[in-house]
């Protein structure tokens, strides 16, 4: 669980289907470490089936994913271990303290004791909760929401770290924050950061860009060499408007 | 491989469904109610109505609160079982399942876990039920109060594995209802909770059959029978066997490969 081979994602030929209905056809993707992957796409792309397929929530016979290098479906339990995930609705228990709520997670990973409290303590340092890890979670606003389920996510130091619209629901300046964390986070401890979302200002030039559009993946490569002199809102539109 | 960090996992699951229970003191008091209100007021006002002859484990003649105990822990095993696992439904407590799935461990582990948790603050439950009915000067003979604890455990995992699966395979929050009226009520009623089946039989030979196997009755009589510090060969039997039953169909439920938990969802 402590290695840190580090190989990035790879999606091969990732399809699947409810019943008739394609969600995604024959998506392949490589997200290499260290590097910040933004998936834009409309809502009904298939975004949420890609993410119940990396957390393993479902599973399809169709494509191989693997992550850090290890196969999600033949060695899901080390594959799982090297992803921290960040889901869209909240998933922390406000019942509970920031602190009570990461040493749950960490002994889902099976850390505990002093081990735990250290791993615990950086989390918090590195996302300025130190001074709430006290607080029940109900009573934090959403931005410190969204920090302690990022401070959560990367406990267990994964290698990738997987975020589905981790900024809806935010005021604007908290968006641009949280968005600038997890870049740097990239950067810094060479994170393969796959971030879902559907708002181009949170995509950088640097960043790698992948477009997914009704199951299918349009496009991924940089930001600023697919987008070249168009906004990126503009380009993202040319290629997922419908025909008038 | 090392069994730590599967016993780190559980004791944290075990102790986020007692955290949680504790913040819920509402739920606490409603699920202690229900049995109360049977205990004493139906059971009271049955009580008349019913004769009972002496069967085992009873050595002489007994009230019908007396009778009617140990059912309404499986009432309390019951109800409990089903909201815990049916409260994944809720999306909210569906996205804590989902990140509970994520952990690297076996997932029959993670469920396991779940159940184990939530069949313990049941059995908590039961012990706040037993304490008031003693209040009330219903009481069993004093070994009966630890040789149920197995009991109670081995018919709340049962339950909470019935309930598991049932959220696996139900969509919606609002068919909650539906498993009111086609499993909880009648898991219930056509069992030996409320009425020993003897008497059940006297009405009717069918009922009595359907009675007779369903698997809460002998969840019922196991308890009946550890509350007399007494035992059961055939309702232990029948009880581990739908325990077992009902956790492989909770795990293939939440087998991933069936994608049955996967929800509306459109993006």
């Amino acid at each position: 669980m402590k290695s840190q081979s580090n190989n990035g994602l790879k999606i091969e030929g990732l399809s699947f289907a409810y019943g008739a209905k394609q969600a995604l056809d024959d998506i392949s993707l490589t997200i290499a470490p260290g590097t910040f992957c933004a998936l834009l796409g409309p809502n009904g792309a298939g975004k949420s089936t890609l993410f119940a397929l990396l957390t393993r929530l479902f599973t399809t016979a169709e494509g191989r994913i693997t992550i850090g290098g290890h196969d999600l479906a033949k060695t899901p339990r080390a594959a799982l271990a090297q992803m921290g995930v960040v889901f869209q609705q909240t998933t922390l228990d406000l019942d509970l303290t920031i602190r009570q709520n990461l040493r749950y997670f960490a002994a889902l990973h099976g850390l505990s004791g002093r081990e735990a409290s250290r791993r615990i303590d950086a989390a918090l340092d590195q996302l300025d909760l130190t001074a709430r890890a006290s607080e029940k979670c109900r009573t934090l606003n959403g931005g410190h929401k969204r920090r302690t389920e990022i401070a959560r996510a990367l406990l267990h130091s994964p290698s990738f770290l997987l975020l589905d619209e981790a900024t809806v629901g935010l005021d604007a300046a908290t968006r641009a924050d949280i968005t600038a964390h997890v870049h740097a986070l990239a950067a810094e401890k060479n994170l393969t950061v796959l971030w879902a979302t559907h708002l181009t200002d949170e995509v950088e030039d640097h960043d790698q860009l992948a477009i997914l559009h009704r199951g299918q993946l349009l496009t991924s490569g940089r930001t600023a060499e697919l987008r070249q002199s168009q906004s990126l809102s503009d380009y993202f539109l040319s290629l997922t408007s419908e025909p008038a | 491989m090392t069994l730590r960090p599967y016993l780190t996992a559980m004791t944290a699951i075990v102790a986020r469904e007692a955290l949680r229970f504790i913040h819920q003191r509402e739920r606490f008091i409603a699920a202690l109610v229900r049995p109360l209100v049977w205990l004493l007021v139906f059971a009271a006002g049955f009580r008349a109505a019913l004769g009972l002859s002496i069967t085992p484990p009873y050595q002489t003649y007994i009230t019908y609160e007396i009778y009617i105990v140990p059912g309404l822990c499986g009432m309390i095993l019951l109800f409990n079982g089903m909201q815990s696992s049916l409260s994944l439904v809720y999306d909210r407590e569906m996205g804590s399942m989902r990140l509970l799935l994520t952990a690297p461990l076996p997932r029959w582990w993670l469920l396991l876990s779940k159940l184990l948790g939530s069949t313990l603050i049941s059995i908590l439950q039961c012990y706040a039920f037993l304490f008031i009915a003693w209040a009330f000067d219903i009481t069993l003979p004093p070994w009966g109060y630890v040789t149920a604890f197995p009991a109670l455990l081995i018919a709340g995992l049962m339950l909470g594995a019935l309930g598991l699966a049932l959220s696996s395979f139900i969509k919606q929050l609002e068919n909650f209802a539906g498993v009111m009226n086609f499993v909880i009520f009648p898991m219930f009623f056509l069992s030996s909770a409320l009425y020993p089946l003897w008497k059940m039989a006297e009405s009717s030979r069918l009922l009595h059959d359907i009675c007779a196997a369903n698997p809460f009755t002998h969840a019922v009589e196991l308890i009946r029978f550890a509350l007399y510090a007494d035992f059961n060969l055939q309702a232990l039997g029948w009880t581990l066997l739908a325990t077992a039953a009902f956790g492989a169909l909770a795990i293939w439920g939440y087998d991933p490969s069936r994608a049955l938990i996967r929800r509306k969802k459109g993006g």
